[in-house]
């Protein structure tokens, strides 16, 4: 039994449920000359759906047909370096950033495999074979610039799909090189009508508030939106334990019980208590503990920039207007650091520590410079 | 290299040809196999038949495409490759450049060069424009060599290929046709990105076998290429292409291609491309894209060719300008009084930071936007200016670091709001 995700991902333009002027543009490129393109838009936007449907208008059912191949690549060095890369007869899909450092080589192997080889298969609808680049936004500078004179030269063999979260960091050279294409994440109104489709294929009565509650929480993520539905669908098969009155949904206060209340991933609960422990006292012993939740989640593999946003978030929401703008201010100044630096925890108890003593100042009523 | 099996578009494409090398393409070249380019042999047999097309493709195997030429069919080709400058003439907006280039054409007398300048100028375009001019497309295999930062090219690259080529003697038949100077040239495209250790490398290549070889290396600053470098070449500045240029060339490509492009679509492509004139056709070509893909095939719209740059609309602009307490163009002045930080003025502004990162649009696009914005009002006092300009430069920093935009944008808008209110 698959997710709820896979199970009703939509598999055609014609079937995607929101953006129909962007399934529109994908058409009508898929019928004439295909260029290079890059996705890009929050996680949970639909991306990679959008992608895979457009294969398949381009190439017909062909493309379900993958498989899933563990390639050795030889750097410069004479390192060998494996990666799975999944394909099919008319595209290849890969991950680079999975390489590392030398996702360089990686990069131009593939691309240089693919641009040498034609289309063998006479029945094929399209001349040419599409690289889909998963994460092109980590990809290094070295290695997008290695793509940019390939894309142009080996056009009449190969079509580069990127698919990334943001373009800040792709360089310009492939931004000019390619169709951008935005995939914005879905509203409220278009998540519940996704989820109330899923609700009813398998046979579920999703009552509207928890729908509705459900695509808040969800942050305009439609993956988090479907997860969350079918993990609350487990522990709880009628809906009841979600009340109508629910806070996020009247738009009152937010208390805290009410935001453990709703159905989280477990990691985010954790940090959420991590947050709330901030607030509740604050003294060296509680940054102790505190410190001691941060590894806890560290160690359950939740990437370090991902906590901080979480806190941050979360306090956001419980302290006073006045300062907001500053736990802001400590939750960049920090996420930054972080990413300059090579362990995390330095950074993560720098910033709870940081909170603790704006929070507490605040508190005193002593003015924070 | 490889002529489709639709006939008119042989044509198109012969013509180009002809354009390109000033003769008449021979009949051979058009009979071709519809296929080329996938094997080596029948490439190499479109080739001796005609002229060769792009002849920018380097010579030898260079690293990548080694062996047979991958040339895009003609109605795949980029529009960017389609219509680069055949010669001097037609190279856009570099008077200066050009003018003393084309000396150089006349006495075939040549020095190192170093081109810089943003991207989308012509650099490229120029120098194969006037190596073409040079050798003609017989000799062109023979006598260039360009590499890029596509190719591997570290120290050892510069060691053996670059050194080889550099040493072979020239020959001396050649097109009566062409000048043909008797050196050979290497185009280091995107010098910038070579290591400090190959650019040492490249200091006594350069003067040892001036005699028969030139260098021309191509980059986006300057100040990444070494000193010793530096002072060898003879430096070329291009500058960004200014707005009539930009249109005329654009205004050309659309009359040849049939694109119904009308004025303020023109003039959007203008200002997102910024004076890259490689982004502008760019762009051009994907709008046209999907415009004619659509039936009826419609005009292009400013709308489309904003999106296609990535360009924030100016509506969601004005929404997040308001909620930071600017209200552009309004004669607005009670966003600043003492009360600027209400309650709820955080969470206006957490909303609005929000709804543009869901929407996908990527936080330097908002930035340079919420500079253009900020920084020519003329109600922002310069104060605030001062600390918003300061704030830009420093989220801007932390992005390219690569930290997570969603925080960073969201402490930038609140510190611009805060100067704005404090301001006023």
């Amino acid at each position: 039994m698959s997710l709820l995700v896979d199970k009703w991902r939509p598999k055609t333009l014609d079937e995607l449920a929101y953006h129909e002027d962007l399934s529109e543009r994908l058409r009508a490129l898929a019928q004439t000359d295909f260029p290079h393109t890059l996705f890009y838009g929050p996680s949970g936007a639909g991306k990679k759906t959008r992608i895979m449907c457009t294969l398949k208008e381009l190439f017909g059912p062909g493309v379900d047909k993958l498989r899933i191949e563990q390639r050795t690549f030889l750097t410069p060095s004479k390192r060998k370096i494996e990666i799975n890369v999944v394909q099919s007869n008319y595209h290849i899909e890969l991950t680079p950033s999975d390489a590392g450092n030398w996702d360089r080589s990686v990069v131009q192997e593939v691309l240089k495999d693919i641009a040498q080889t034609q289309q063998v298969d006479l029945n094929a609808k399209k001349r040419f074979k599409v690289v889909i680049i998963n994460e092109a936004d980590l990809l290094s500078r070295d290695a997008q610039s290695a793509l940019r004179r390939t894309m142009e030269k080996f056009t009449a063999n190969l079509r580069v799909i990127l698919c990334a979260n943001s373009t800040s960091r792709i360089i310009g050279p492939i931004r000019s090189r390619c169709l951008l294409l935005r995939v914005g994440a879905p509203s409220e109104a278009e998540i519940c009508k996704v989820l109330a489709y899923a609700a009813k294929k398998e046979r579920l009565s999703l009552p509207e508030h928890v729908a509705t509650l459900l695509a808040r929480i969800s942050q305009g993520n439609l993956r988090r939106a479907l997860l969350s539905l079918e993990a609350l669908h487990t522990q709880d098969p009628t809906f009841k334990t979600v009340s109508a009155s629910h806070s996020l949904l009247t738009g009152t206060k937010q208390s805290a019980s009410d935001l453990d209340s709703v159905p989280r991933p477990d990691w985010e609960k954790y940090a959420g208590r991590a947050a709330e422990k901030i607030l509740g006292e604050q003294t060296p012993e509680r940054l102790l503990e505190v410190r001691g939740m941060l590894y806890e989640l560290l160690v359950h593999c939740i990437p370090a920039p991902l906590i901080i946003s979480t806190i941050s978030k979360r306090l956001m929401d419980r302290v006073d207007e006045e300062i907001k703008a500053d736990v802001v201010y400590w939750a960049a100044f920090y996420e930054h650091r972080l990413r300059l630096g090579s362990k995390p925890i330095f950074h993560l108890e720098a910033f709870c520590a940081r909170i603790m003593s704006v929070y507490k100042q605040h508190l005193l009523g002593i003015g924070f410079d | 290299m490889a002529p489709s099996s639709t006939t008119q578009k042989v044509d198109a494409f012969a013509m180009m040809r002809q354009a390109a090398a000033g003769k008449k393409p021979s009949a051979a070249a058009e009979a071709s196999p519809p296929k080329a380019s996938g094997s080596g042999s029948s490439s190499k047999a479109a080739n001796s038949g005609g002229p060769a097309v792009a002849p920018m493709f380097k010579p030898k195997g260079s690293g990548l495409g080694a062996g047979p030429k991958h040339v895009a069919d003609v109605e795949n080709q980029p529009w960017v490759e389609k219509y680069r400058p055949k010669n001097l003439e037609e190279v856009s907006a570099q008077d200066h450049t050009v003018q003393v280039l084309k000396k150089t054409l006349g006495n075939s007398n040549l020095p190192h060069m170093l081109f810089y300048g943003p991207p989308g100028t012509g650099k490229t375009s120029t120098i194969l424009a006037l190596c073409k001019q040079l050798f003609g497309p017989e000799l062109f295999r023979s006598r260039v060599l360009e590499l890029n930062a596509s190719d591997e090219r570290g120290i050892s690259v510069v060691r053996d290929k670059i050194k080889n080529f550099a040493k072979t003697t020239v020959t001396t038949n050649h097109d009566p046709n062409y000048p043909a100077p008797p050196f050979k040239i290497i185009i280091l495209d995107e010098a910038d990105s070579m290591t400090q250790d190959a650019q040492s490398a490249l200091r006594r290549i350069m003067e040892s076998h001036s005699r028969i070889t030139r260098f021309c290396l191509i980059c986006n600053y300057v100040t990444r290429i070494i000193e010793p470098i530096t002072s060898r070449c003879s430096k070329f500045r291009f500058k960004p292409l200014d707005v009539s240029s930009t249109e005329l060339r654009l205004k050309e490509i659309c009359l040849k291609e049939n694109v119904d492009c009308p004025d303020d679509a023109l003039r959007a492509l203008i200002k997102t491309s910024d004076g890259d004139l490689r982004r502008a056709i760019t762009y051009l070509q994907s709008a046209s894209r999907l415009h004619s893909a659509t039936t009826p095939p419609t005009p292009l719209t400013a709308i489309s060719v904003q999106e296609i740059g990535g360009v924030v609309p100016d509506g969601v602009m004005a929404e997040l300008a308001k909620a930071l307490g600017v209200e552009s163009g309004a004669e607005d002045v009670e966003m600043g009084e003492p009360s600027g930080r209400t309650v709820g003025a955080f969470e206006t502004v957490q909303r609005a930071v929000e709804k543009v990162v869901r929407e996908g649009y990527s936080a330097t696009q908002v930035l340079t936007q919420l500079h253009d914005l900020l920084i020519l009002d003329p109600l922002v006092s310069p104060r605030a200016k001062a600390k918003i300009a300061l704030t830009l430069g420093e989220t801007d920093k932390c992005l390219t670091d690569g930290a997570d935009e969603e925080l960073q944008l969201l402490n930038a808008c609140a510190k611009i709001r805060k100067a704005v209110s404090e301001a006023a």
